[in-house]
């Protein structure tokens, strides 16, 4: 279908793009830019007054317990393409079963889904599973979620095979031995409310062993999910070096402190934990300097399993529906111009992927959002498609609110 | 009932009148027990003034009063103290103004867990009337009708004195 | 975020914790525990103040002394008891907390006493309580996980006052595994906003929390050096499992730096109490000699502890 979407600020980061323009969309491609291609004739016409248009969102970790509500929400929230962790019931450390992800994926037609194959048999951290028949299947890269690797010879082996194939490794940075009696950040509020700690040395000793691992096995290494300022430091001096490290962080740790655990708030647990004020001014730094990419981390936890005592709630948040208004809250806070966030969530993600996509050139695929910045809409459970109505935002106005989303120039979400 | 007038009566001369209405009854040998706050100062003066050489027992009703469902418990909770054995005694229980006989009701319940006194008189300066339970004074100084909405109050002056003073509730 | 404990008059509805509590709000609980000592020291050791009404104690750690004391408070308030020991297992393969709480108001529920393994579990059910629009349902915690253990501050502080009248002249030293202690955190709050000058915590560096100072607390390793010149001295209990982990090598060897004996007893003040939640390992954080000496107060404690709930719940109950 001919497509043209007009009267919006088109922002696309990766090109340099910003100014109020129109958008030309044909055979699911981008056509062009400002002027209709010639011999254009659109068959449908997209008023974007007063919206923003950008790329569709790549949301590097968002898991799809029950994928056919998950994937509207993804479209609902803008996002044109989910990562998916590996963790899974079953994880998905066989070819089989990310065929059959893939595939049900396409059936749905909403989102595109990458998945993350396991890096080990089971996530256990012990045998490799079949990585080049998993990326054959449509993985993206190898992970192990957030099951920590116990077993350094192990992981070693498995970061020189990935290199081997040129195969990138996602992994999140957490020591098992001091992070597994823990549920909130080690610090004042953990010690006033008595709950057990995972100091951040959980996370900065396991980032400089994996960093260390990258340089003896060149094996490209995405550190998922950094929650401290150590880690950050570390990270960038990673980069620094030249090493193949790359970076996300979740959009909840971009605007929230262990502060917000107030009275044992179970919508405040998550893996890693909310640390203090002082590491979340770094993550917002290394986010706003283009160190690392946000993600939503989406992880869908019924009512049964958050409504429980702070220790026994399940850790996460809702954000898929979330991830562009707490892009948005972020930047504003933190003083980063629109388009620059933006990257955040379209071409640095599509970077980190290696892929082409998350840009709005011509002959790119046409995924697009178009969003209006100013529409105020409150959070309740009624509002989210997902069947994850967990979420510390429960009840808050946020701004951000996606009109349209398209994959592949077909409209998938109209808002 | 006489209708009250402009100034109030001085409660230590209705302390005197009271400690003589008591006084013929004295061969009882009578423990005295002041309600918490009034009535535990009435009974302090009775003892002098009727020269009893036992100290008076001081009572507060919080725990058995019937309005703990809507009131809740009353935040300033005195320790009730009896400072004598209640079985087989002939008590005089002590309160400053009679009006429900809620108070009263609930004195002589906490009195009985402590207890089977002989008997129990009760003697008080002021009766406002309006009884919702069948409790009458034994020992009684001051008749009176209050408009709507007063209520009458005895305190203790900076000098030690008691005096009553009128209040709208 | 207001105060879950309090209802909207600023009166105490439940008891959670004696973090944010106000100072004249604890005032109040003594004053009124002291008039049920006297209660207590009577032959009819009963006030008709919760008759009819219903005390669910919802026990999900085992503790049969904590229990007994709230279930003797309970009775001398004239209120009936209900006593569901939940084992934990059981309860996570059959209901939710929050169901098993549905089912008991159902059952017309007016007080639950809880005892739970995890810090905040109260705060859940008070929540969920003010969500179903049962304000006429009260929770007093009887100690959830590390964070809180808000009777026994209580009666800790009943006791220093009832041996040292007022509170703004002592030094309090608490000693032990402050790190997983939920009495000790509900101490420091107390001792805190009572207006104690000086309190102090002693132990390893392992069995106290990080950021201690932040609650307003003098750390020392050195035990001869805390207990100088004290007036109250807070032994805390050393559990076995403390032995794993890391954290200790030995009872013997945190007997002889930490343990109170005669002799590091003799360097608070004369006149110094010893306090003890209970029960006591003698031998490991307590020397026999102090427990069945003079200066210990550990069994008055425990009478103090039935007033001190005695007191909460009525207050509660009331609001």
């Amino acid at each position: 279908m001919n497509i043209e979407i007009k009267n919006g600020r088109v922002i696309d980061p990766k090109n340099g793009v910003d100014r109020n323009t129109s958008l030309f969309i044909a055979d699911g491609k981008i056509a062009a830019l400002d002027d209709a291609p010639a011999g254009f004739v659109a068959e449908q016409i997209i008023d974007a007054t007063g919206c923003v248009v950008c790329p569709g969102l790549i949301d590097l970790g968002a898991r799809l317990n029950s994928i056919e509500a998950e994937l509207a929400a993804a479209v609902a929230g803008g996002v044109t393409s989910v990562v998916v962790p590996p963790d899974a019931d079953p994880p998905l450390d066989e070819p089989e079963l990310a065929d059959r992800l893939v595939h049900r994926a396409k059936e749905i037609a909403k989102a595109r889904v990458l998945p993350l194959g396991a890096l080990t048999l089971g996530l256990k951290g012990e045998r490799l599973a079949e990585l080049a028949g998993l990326k054959k299947a449509g993985c993206v890269a190898f992970s192990q979620a957030n099951v920590p690797m116990i077993d350094t010879e192990a992981l070693l082996r498995a970061m020189e095979y990935a290199a081997t194939f040129g195969f990138a490794v996602w992994l999140q940075p957490q020591d098992y031995w001091l992070s597994r009696n823990g549920i909130a950040h080690e610090g004042e509020v953990a010690s006033r409310l008595g709950l057990a700690g995972i100091p951040v040395a959980a996370e900065s000793i396991a980032i400089a062993t994996i960093v260390q691992l990258v340089r003896e096995t060149g094996c490209r290494v995405h550190l998922t999910r950094l929650s401290s300022a150590d880690g950050v430091a570390l990270v960038k001096a990673a980069s620094d070096e030249g090493l193949p490290v790359t970076c996300d962080i979740g959009v909840h740790h971009l605007l929230l402190t262990d502060n917000d655990i107030g009275y044992f708030n179970p919508h405040a647990r998550f893996s890693p934990p909310l640390r203090t004020e002082s590491d979340r001014q770094a993550l917002s730094t290394a986010a706003a300097s283009g160190l690392a990419a946000i993600c939503s981390d989406h992880t869908p936890v019924g009512a049964d399993e958050k409504l429980l005592p702070f220790g026994e709630a399940k850790a996460g948040a809702t954000g898929l529906e979330v991830l562009l208004p707490l892009t948005l809250k972020w930047a504003e806070a933190a003083g980063v111009a629109l388009p620059a966030a933006l990257a955040r969530i379209t071409s640095a993600p599509a970077e980190v992927l290696g892929l082409q996509r998350g840009q709005l050139a011509v002959g790119a695929a046409a995924d697009v959002c178009v969003f209006d910045p100013a529409a105020i809409w409150q959070l309740t459970p009624e509002a989210l498609k997902s069947r994850g109505k967990n979420s510390p935002w429960t009840g808050y106005l946020l701004n951000g609110k996606v009109r349209k989303t398209l994959v592949g120039g077909r409209a998938v979400y109209t808002g | 009932m006489s209708i009250l007038s402009d100034s109030l009566p001085d409660a230590e001369d209705q302390c005197r009148q009271l400690a003589d209405l008591i006084r013929p009854h004295l061969h009882r040998q009578p423990a005295l027990i002041g309600i918490f706050s009034g009535g535990a100062w009435i009974a302090e003066r009775l003892k002098e003034l009727l020269g009893l050489p036992e100290d008076i027992g001081l009572i507060d009703v919080s725990f058995y009063r019937d309005d703990f469902a809507a009131k809740g418990l009353h935040p300033q909770v005195k320790p009730t103290v009896i400072p004598f054995d209640v079985e087989g005694r002939h008590l005089i229980l002590v309160d400053d103004v009679l009006y429900t006989g809620r108070t009263t009701r609930a004195a002589l319940n906490e009195l009985f867990d402590y207890g089977r006194p002989a008997s129990v008189s009760m003697a008080v300066l002021a009766d406002r009337g309006g009884r919702e339970l069948p409790i009458a004074a034994t020992y009684c100084v001051w008749n009176v009708a209050l408009g709507e909405g007063q209520s009458l109050v005895l305190g203790k002056q900076d000098d030690g004195q008691l005096a009553w003073r009128l209040e709208n509730e | 975020m207001n105060n879950p404990q309090l209802n909207t008059n600023g009166e105490l509805t439940h008891l959670m914790s004696i973090e944010g509590l106000p100072q004249a709000i604890i005032t109040q609980i003594l004053d009124t525990a002291a008039s049920f000592m006297e209660v207590s020291a009577r032959d009819v050791k009963k006030v008709p103040l919760l008759r009819g009404k219903s005390v669910f104690n919802l026990f999900f750690e085992n503790s049969t002394r904590t229990r007994t004391t709230f279930e003797i408070a309970a009775k001398r308030l004239s209120a009936d008891v209900i006593n569901l020991d939940i084992n934990k297992s059981s309860a996570s393969k059959g209901e939710t907390l929050l169901d098993t709480i549905d089912n008991l108001c159902a059952m017309h529920a007016n007080l639950f006493v809880v005892r739970h393994a995890s810090s905040g579990a109260p705060y859940l059910i008070a929540e969920h309580l003010q969500r179903i629009g049962r304000d006429d349902v009260h929770v007093v915690n009887a100690g959830d996980g590390r964070h809180a253990h808000p009777t026994q501050g209580l009666l800790d502080m009943y006791t220093i006052r009832h041996y040292k009248k007022g509170f703004t002249q002592l030094r309090v030293a608490i000693v032990g595994d402050i790190l997983h202690s939920r009495v000790a955190r509900s101490d420091i709050h107390a001792l805190t906003t009572l207006g104690v000058p000086e309190v102090r915590a002693i132990g390893p560096e392992t069995l106290l929390p990080k950021h201690l100072d932040k609650l307003g607390v003098h750390v020392f390793h050195d035990m001869d050096e805390g207990l100088k010149d004290c007036d109250v001295i807070i032994m805390l209990r050393l559990q076995n499992e403390r032995m794993t982990g890391a954290l200790l090598p030995s009872a013997g060897e945190y007997f002889r730096h930490y343990g109170l004996t005669p002799q590091k007893l003799a360097l608070a003040k004369a006149d110094a109490i010893v306090m003890h939640p209970g029960p006591m390992n003698r031998g490991v954080e307590i020397h026999s000699a102090v427990a069945d000496g003079p200066q210990a107060v550990i069994l008055p404690q425990v009478t103090f502890g039935i007033a001190v709930r005695m007191a909460v719940m009525s207050i509660v109950a009331g609001n």
